[in-house]
């Protein structure tokens, strides 16, 4: 595929972590919108990037990689992902569903020390001595499937257990804090349930506790249910947990049973949550704010289809996201270039495009947080603030200044790349605007730039001008307004 | 999500080009009135503070009753009097300093802060304390509006937010505010040095300074590139700022560091924002324990407003600074299964500053929960109720300190007569 269709071009920037002369070489001339849609949201599960590490021509790694039981090195793999998955989409949900389900590293290695914090979040279950699947694992593997599985998947997650502390929630003192979460930030939210509601849900989870086969630091990390801890008594709530549909007789009441089937009653909550018409129109707007738009408000009549999908495929996401990129209002042209990216796109695209080789992936972390973006550390369960909240002072000034750091990392390879455009200072401009796949320079930037490149002398259009000028204009593009947009 | 809440075409563009009116003259305004002017720091507690661990009700048997595990014993709290029910109030114990700048008449505790159906989730209660508004807590913040009423030009560092974000009581709708987590990382690099460094410098100034209004999502970056260019230079110089006191290495201590460093060279900011988080205690509260989670965090707190406050003195400008601590809600009066709390209701407050009258304001509930303690607890006396609307607090600070209109920034009059902290 060429670079004609500017809404396949938009689909694949929206999808990905920018758009790479490989990503377009993927489809044949001629591949429809519709068949690229399909072809995204059934990526390769075969596909290992993970081989790829340490291997000469990608992105650094540190020496010494233990991504496992190392959160930096967790941070690293992530971020090595995003940067030369074929199947970037992954990615990108994998990051949507980390900011969904925010969970944060240090309070759980505070607990259980940096290795086993580490695993829990992080760890790839083929190279875990003990098969730990670390939480990002999970939610990658579960980012197409069954809203409702996922949401279970969470529920009995070792990370999230101790985040928000299941693992001490037991019948003779109901810890809250995940049952809260639960439905204000995980499913229908704010406005739909009681504090009464609150209490009850965490009764509903007594008993969901973690246990661990084996020594700290191997390991297996797993969620257990406790049946003597669990409160058998019947729950009441404001909302049906029964469904006529389903259930034949509606009821708000999850009955009373006996302790060895009391696990039941999380996953009876689960259910009537995933199911929730209103937890369906929440991740539309969701899905329109990661996909579509996080300045202008989703439209009912999005919102409204999208949930209707979602609920009709019996809460599969794979579905739902065809649907959103099949919609009219993503597939809109006067869309393009106008969502924020957040920090991890930025920096992933930013490398794919000025270049990685010779770059360690460590060497990006302590930007990111800068820009306002840890991986494993969003500021708190509700996740990070999106939009226009990344473009404060502090933020826009990393972001400028990662711009500097990987313009400078990558001197030579720019002189290099740019020598066929060393013909003019324009020319030098339009290189700098195809390598980063920038939209179509405007008028005041053109001359902004052919300023810069004639600034300290005339244009000659040799190396070592080019050594300065064109890590120097890439810098400046880089860091510029219109490269924060997809 | 918050910025999302705003109009952003009609607010975002205003804001920037406000922002970046003319950076000489908007420099000039600020050494004018930098010099003279008060500012006020807003400290916030990020989690839930456990206000019954921070100024503790040591003679109340039901403290003891309810809190089996991590009550603090009476004999290590440190004692302050009582207030005007004659309850017996003592601070933690590792609030030694704000126990004496409290004696010195320089700390005022407001108890049981809060405001009718006390939101139990952070978020939506952090809302509700950043606009001051339970009924509609989006748009702009108390601090944004109070900013968005100053006389315009406004200067970029009006606001001034030490975290990588903007919280969102400093959200304005015309007003941009700086968010500067590290006075020493504020400095634009480039990949060339000397004169080359200098020219990719004005690059970077002449494409920030296109801001096209029909592309409000370009213009709304360049803005904030706009800010980042005219606040260098002065930023700089409070990077310079040698403390008379050295600060702790931990973030408040250190985004304290940066005030004081932007007070002292008279940046002209009006509104500083603070913060240290940690404070959703749900297990392992440890409030005794030398090192225990809580017993730590009012460590943390006390090293650095102690030492705050004694570089301010010694730099002469405590009586123009005022700090103002708020948390979204104090939690559950009784303990958990995990040692811990679970979120609750009214807050406490505290006020610091040359110009405050310190003191105990309103009165502790008890803790009895038959009869709600006598009307003091809520939710089944499981929770303390407030007492004080936390927008009385705000109004006061922002007629008798600010100096500006409470009534038309809060919406509504919550003057209070029996408050007179500032």
């Amino acid at each position: 595929m060429d670079k004609s269709s500017p809404l396949i071009e938009h689909l694949l920037r929206r999808t990905g972590f920018g758009v790479s002369e490989a990503d377009r070489a993927r489809f044949p001339a001629g591949t429809s919108y519709r068949q690229i849609v399909d072809w995204l949201v059934a990526y390769p599960e075969s596909s290992d990037v993970d081989a790829k590490i340490g291997t000469p021509g990608y992105l650094l790694t540190s020496s010494g990689f233990a991504p496992n039981t190392n959160i930096t090195h967790a941070r690293q793999r992530w971020l090595f992902r995003m940067v030369h998955s074929p199947a970037p989409l992954q990615e990108r949900m994998a990051l949507l569903w980390h900011h969904h389900f925010a969970t944060g590293y240090n309070k759980i290695a505070g607990m259980y020390g940096a290795v086993d914090g580490a695993r829990m979040m992080a760890a790839r279950a083929s190279t875990d001595p003990s098969g730990q699947t670390g939480q990002i694992e999970m939610l990658r593997r579960g980012a197409f499937g069954s809203f409702r599985d996922l949401l279970v998947n969470v529920a009995q997650d070792p990370a999230m257990l101790v985040w928000l502390d299941g693992i001490s929630n037991v019948k003779a003192k109901p810890q809250e804090n995940f049952a809260r979460e639960l439905m204000e930030l995980f499913t229908f939210g704010v406005g739909q349930f009681a504090e009464s509601d609150v209490y009850a849900a965490a009764r509903v989870f007594t008993g969901w506790n973690l246990a661990r086969s084996g020594a700290s630091g191997t390991g297996l990390y797993r969620f257990q249910y406790n049946p003597t801890l669990h409160d058998t008594d019947a729950k009441d709530f404001t909302f049906n947990i029964y469904t006529p549909v389903r259930h034949g007789k509606p009821s708000a009441r999850i009955p009373a049973r006996n302790a060895a089937s009391g696990m039941q009653d999380g996953l009876d909550l689960i259910q009537a949550l995933a199911y929730h018409p209103e937890t369906a129109r929440r991740l539309a707007r969701r899905l329109w704010t990661w996909f579509v738009s996080e300045t202008e408000p989703a439209s009912d009549g999005f919102v409204e289809s999208i949930a209707r999908v979602y609920l009709d495929n019996q809460t599969n996401i794979r579905a739902v996201l065809r649907a959103v990129f099949m919609s009219r209002e993503f597939a809109d042209e006067s869309r393009a270039y106008q969502r924020y990216a957040w920090p991890a796109e930025f920096v992933a695209r930013a490398l794919r495009e000025v270049g990685y080789q010779g770059f360690s992936a460590n060497d990006a972390l302590t930007p990111l947080t800068n820009m306002g973006q840890q991986l494993f550390e969003p500021p708190d369960v509700a996740g990070w603030d999106l939009g226009l909240a990344w473009f404060t002072t502090g933020g826009m000034l990393a972001r400028l200044n990662f711009a500097s750091q990987l313009a400078t990392n990558q001197r030579v390879a720019l002189r290099d790349a740019a020598r066929p455009f060393a013909g003019s200072a324009n020319a030098l401009v339009d290189f700098c605007y195809d390598r980063l796949s920038l939209p179509p320079v405007t008028i005041d930037n053109q001359m902004s730039l052919v300023d810069y490149a004639l600034s300290g002398g005339p244009w000659t259009g040799s190396d070592a001008q080019l050594l300065i000028k064109a890590p120097g204009m890439v810098h400046m593009l880089a860091g510029s307004a219109e490269y924060q947009l997809v | 999500m918050r910025f999302t809440r705003r109009d952003f075409i009609a607010g975002g563009v205003k804001a920037f080009t406000i922002g970046f009116a003319a950076p000489a003259f908007l420099s000039d305004l600020a050494v004018a009135t930098g010099a003279t002017s008060r500012s006020l720091v807003v400290l916030y507690l990020s989690g839930g503070n456990d206000a019954l661990s921070t100024v503790i009700p040591y003679t109340d048997s039901f403290y003891y009753s309810r809190r089996p595990t991590i009550a603090v014993p009476a004999g290590s709290v440190l004692q302050i009097g009582a207030d005007s029910s004659g309850k017996a109030l003592g601070l933690h114990p590792r609030l030694t300093g704000l126990q004496s700048i409290f004696n010195d008449g320089r700390l005022a505790i407001i108890q049981r802060t809060g405001y009718q159906n006390s939101s139990r989730s952070h978020f939506q209660g952090t809302d509700i304390w950043s606009t001051g508004n339970p009924a509609n807590s989006t748009g702009a913040g108390w601090l944004g509006r109070y900013l968005d009423a100053l006389q315009p030009p406004v200067d970029p560092l009006v606001g001034w937010s030490t975290l990588r974000d903007l919280p969102h009581a400093m959200l304005a709708d015309h007003t941009a505010v700086a968010a500067i987590p590290s006075v020493s990382g504020y400095t634009i690099q480039s990949p060339n040095s000397g004169t080359e460094g200098t020219y990719s410098r004005a690059g970077v100034a002449a494409l920030a300074s296109h801001v096209p209004p029909d592309r409000p999502h370009v213009s709304f970056v360049n803005g904030a590139l706009q800010n980042v260019l005219v606040t260098l230079d002065r930023v700089a110089t409070v990077g310079t700022y040698v403390p008379t006191i050295a600060y702790a290495g931990d973030g408040l201590s250190q985004g304290l560091r940066a005030v004081a460093g932007a007070i002292v060279r008279g940046i002209g900011t009006k509104v500083f924002w603070v913060q240290i988080g940690g404070f959703d205690t749900h297990a392992g509260q440890g409030t005794n324990p030398a090192n225990g989670a809580y017993s730590s965090l009012m460590g943390t707190l006390n090293s650095a407003l102690t030492t705050f406050y004694n570089d301010l003195r010694n730099q002469g400008l405590l009586d123009s600074t005022l700090v103002l601590q708020f948390s979204e809600f104090g939690r559950r009066i009784g303990e958990n299964g995990s040692q811990g709390t679970d979120h609750g209701a009214a807050a406490v407050m505290m006020a610091m500053g040359g110009g405050v009258n310190g003191g105990l304001y309103g009165t502790a509930a008890s803790l009895n929960p038959a009869g709600n303690g006598g009307g003091t607890l809520e939710n089944s006396g499981n929770d303390v109720a407030y007492q004080t609307d936390f927008r009385s607090v705000y109004a006061q600070v922002i007629d008798n300190w600010l100096g500006a209109n409470s009534v038309s920034i809060l919406g509504g009059s919550y003057r209070s007569p029996v408050l007179n902290f500032v």
